[in-house]
């Protein structure tokens, strides 16, 4: 596209570079749990607002999936009001400390930047964390104007996001809104997989405090199709039920040995540490000190459980990938800083085995080289696998973070709620309606394993739809 | 939170409960189990619910001292809480009508099959068990079996009750002696099961086992409760607990379930060493 979409007389103005945030130093986080980048400052968010165009044709809105007035917001910082960003923000996005600080931004908002064309893109994740931090820091997040109960009931399968973005916009017009969660603690994703360097709890407690201050109940414990089935909440008056019950099923690798002490699912090793606590001192759930770790995978998750182990063990942790860095699907930074951490990285490279001692635990893995053929059916090159290129990389530990499936939980135990072959819950992409009457489903579950902004912008069309449909049921 | 209605020593080590569950009493069947947590900082560990009583939403554990997790869970008193407690999880016991039913347990096992040979007489089958522990003082439940089984037998490792020998002694002998069984089910520690699964394979008794191995989130979320049966992967939690025994590699179960092996005797020391301040630190814990 052609350049000048900016105003011409705004071409003149000086180029600052983006501003980069201030992070902790490799060799001193690694010994630690604690954010990785320290955020910005006022200044520093004033001077990377300044960067924007405010375009009056912006791109970087149809790159977010919640269409967050980008130009708005950016423009209010630049002027110095911080509560308009945070509402603007706030205003389609109901997480944005989390997804300022874990949204694929370089691939969404970023990545159609007109700034961005010829320079750097206007860092908007920044901008976006910068401004949900603001917003925390000045106490409690201010609450709506909520309307006089409704009387309607509805149930929350699942407290990931897409269930606490469903539970925030129903209870916000005045519902009554409980969330079911398996687990003995809320936020799904949030809570057992994303560690706390990435997105410090204090976060994501204070978004679900102001989901309780909203009015929602969360009751825990409760495996819904299990302890309570779907139809069991209709029969306890619920009128709408929500599935957001995520893709929590690890795929394994189906090669010899992958059952021997010291391999992983990267779900059992992270939920050890993060849910668990099994890192920190008096917490009782044990988690292996590795000597090697190997992470198979090239994901968001493979970095995490690289990562995390590197931290829990302070030993050398190596992540195999069966791609080439190109088609390495993790966030940019989150890939920049495990190689500033010294993971070291071994791409285009497939296990083919799990080697064990005489006492079942993992002594190496090994590996075939792969080569890059014709493109596949996700217009990725195929890695195929190099004959007589195989090596064996000794290691006890092994965590495999090669994707999930849908939890299969829900599914099994609710008649008539139609799933697709892959497991997913088959729901209406503009509305998450299923094939029965006032169930509803988002996120992962329907998608399959893909980004929390999604999962989010999912619940927050069902949430649309449950309401409209309660409209058309008697009055409670 | 959960309270505990009331908690009884059965033997040395092992402990019953009864606890308020309400929803889990109601929906539980025999065979299912639920995950525990006890305090703030502790672990998820799985136990069978050995009965439940939906009217007054109460569920029966019994609980082996095992290591720290479970002494310090034997430490709570009646009026007392379990912080957490989710269920009921697994698949149920697929009760058909065998015929002649023999249950085969061992020590903390024991608890775990008698809701099962309950529900299985109930559904019209001949119940028979051979129970085995390590001494008498050490034997569980029997009364309770007897009243639900045509016949039980017992061993004990030390002589002091029973048969002189294990389980697998004592079901070649009746089976020698012309008993016949359609079907087994065998719980107990994996060695015992492992030796009696080869047992009933060799005289061709199609069985049972329920395993019991490390498991964290008891939904099919982590899949550290892997096992292999008939050179298949399964998730016990959700696929499980109950399996083709004859299928069952044993062999790795005891080696994944001695992971934490050493780690978990750290956990233990710690626990011992500070002998008096184990009860500050439940205290401490409780009120996190
Ligand atoms: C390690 C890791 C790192 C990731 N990093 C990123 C990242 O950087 N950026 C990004 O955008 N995305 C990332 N993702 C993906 C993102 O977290 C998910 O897409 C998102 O969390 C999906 O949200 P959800 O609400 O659909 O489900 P989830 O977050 O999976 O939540 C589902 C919840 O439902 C509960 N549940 C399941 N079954 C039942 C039941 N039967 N009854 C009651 N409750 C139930 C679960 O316990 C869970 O709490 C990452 C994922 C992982 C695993
Ligand atoms: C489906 C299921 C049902 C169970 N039902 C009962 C029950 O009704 N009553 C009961 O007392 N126990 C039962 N268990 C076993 C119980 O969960 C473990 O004994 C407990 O988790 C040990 O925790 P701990 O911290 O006290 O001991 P740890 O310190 O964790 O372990 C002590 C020793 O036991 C071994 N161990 C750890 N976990 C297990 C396990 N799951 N099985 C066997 N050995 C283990 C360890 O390797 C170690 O050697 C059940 C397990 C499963 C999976
Ligand atoms: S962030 Fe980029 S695309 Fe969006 S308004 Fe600013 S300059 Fe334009
Ligand atoms: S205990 Fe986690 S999958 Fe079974």
């Amino acid at each position: 596209m052609p350049d000048g979409t900016a105003a011409p007389k705004k071409a003149k103005r000086e180029r600052v570079p983006r501003v980069k945030m201030a992070e902790q130093a490799p060799e001193k986080r690694i010994h630690n749990f604690e954010e990785v980048p320290f955020g910005y400052t006022e200044e520093q968010a004033i001077v990377e607002a300044n960067r924007c165009l405010i375009c009056k044709r912006p791109k970087c809105v149809d790159g977010c999936p919640v269409n967050i007035d980008i130009p708005k917001f950016i423009a209010q910082i630049r002027d110095g009001d911080f509560l308009g960003a945070a509402r603007t923000v706030r205003a389609t996005n109901s997480l944005p400390a989390v997804c300022g600080r874990v949204c694929p931004q370089a691939e969404q908002c970023e990545v159609l930047c007109v700034e961005g064309i010829k320079h750097e893109p206007v860092a908007i994740g920044n901008l976006e964390r910068f401004i949900a931090d603001w917003e925390l820091a000045q106490g409690q997040i201010a609450l709506p104007e909520i309307p006089p109960p409704t009387g309607y009931r509805i149930a929350v399968v699942g407290s990931g996001p897409a269930g606490l973005t469903v539970a925030g916009d129903l209870a916000k017009i005045g519902h009554d809104v409980t969330v079911f969660e398996a687990l003995h603690r809320p936020s799904g994703v949030l809570a057992y997989g994303i560690p706390e360097f990435r997105l410090p709890r204090p976060v994501v407690k204070s978004e679900i405090e102001y989901i309780q201050r909203l009015g929602v109940k969360f009751v825990y414990d409760v495996v819904i199709g299990v302890t309570v089935t779907v139809d069991e909440l209709f029969e306890q008056g619920f009128h709408a039920v929500f599935i957001g019950t995520g893709a929590g099923l690890p795929r394994m690798m189906n090669v010899p040995g992958e059952n021997l002490v010291g391999v992983y699912s990267a779900n059992e090793f992270l939920t050890r540490v993060n849910l668990m606590g099994a890192s920190r001192d008096g917490y009782d759930t044990p988690v292996r000190l590795a000597k090697h770790t190997v992470v198979v995978g090239g994901g968001n998750t493979a970095m995490d459980a690289a990562r995390v182990s590197l931290r829990v063990s302070g030993n050398p942790v190596t992540l195999a990938y069966r791609r080439s860095m190109e088609e390495i699907p993790a966030r940019r930074e989150e890939i920049h800083h495990a190689i500033e951490e010294g993971i070291k990285f071994e791409l285009l490279v497939a296990p083919l085995e799990v080697l064990g001692d005489e006492r079942g635990q993992v002594k190496a893995i090994q590996c075939i080289r792969m080569g890059l053929g014709e493109p596949d059916d996700s217009g990725r090159r195929r890695p195929e696998p190099i004959a007589g290129s195989e090596f064996v990389m000794e290691c006890d530990t092994v965590i495999v973070a090669i994707g999930n499936s849908p939890n299969p939980i829900i599914p099994r135990n609710t008649p008539g709620l139609e799933v697709s072959k892959w497991g997913t819950v088959v729901a209406d992409e503009a509305t998450g309606a299923t094939s029965r009457p006032g169930v509803y489903a988002g996120g992962d579950i329907v998608s399959g394993a893909a980004t929390v902004i999604l999962a989010m912008g999912a619940g927050r069309k069902a949430a649309t739809a449950i309401h409209e449909y309660l409209q058309t049921l008697p009055k409670p | 939170m959960h309270r505990i209605h009331s908690h009884r020593v059965l033997a040395e080590k092992i402990h019953e409960f009864w606890i308020e569950a309400p929803l889990v009493a109601r929906k539980y069947r025999a065979g299912q189990f639920v995950i525990v947590r006890t305090h703030e900082f502790g672990e998820r560990i799985p136990l069978t619910v050995v009965e439940a009583d939906a009217n007054s939403g109460r569920i029966r554990l019994i609980v082996q001292e095992a290591g720290k997790s479970t002494i310090l869970m034997c430490r709570l008193q009646a009026g007392e809480h379990f912080l957490d407690v989710v269920g009921p999880l697994g698949r149920a016991t697929h009760i058909e009508n065998w015929g002649n039913l023999v249950a085969v347990c061992g020590g903390v096992g024991t608890a775990s099959l008698l809701p099962i040979v309950r529900a299985a007489a109930a559904a019209g089958n001949s119940v028979y068990a051979v129970i085995g522990s390590r001494s008498k003082d050490l034997m569980i439940l029997e009364d309770e079996f007897r009243a639900a089984c045509k016949e039980v037998r017992v061993s004990t490792d030390d002589g002091t009750y029973g048969i002189k020998g294990f389980v697998t002694d004592v079901l070649r002998q009746w089976i020698e002696q012309g008993q016949k069984f359609q079907q087994a089910i065998i719980v107990g520690p994996v060695i015992m099961m492992k030796v009696a699964a080869a047992l009933t394979k060799e005289l061709a008794i199609p069985a049972l086992a329920s395993l019991n191995p490390i498991m964290v989130d008891g939904t099919g979320m982590c899949g550290g409760c892997r096992v292999t049966v008939h050179g298949k992967t399964y998730f016990a939690c959700v696929d499980g607990p109950e399996f083709d025994a004859h299928g069952v590699d044993f062999q790795e179960l005891i080696l994944r379930n001695q992971a934490y092996r050493n780690l978990e005797e750290r956990a233990l020391h710690g626990l011992l060493d500070k002998g008096c301040q184990l009860t500050a630190q439940l205290e401490g814990a409780k009120h996190a």
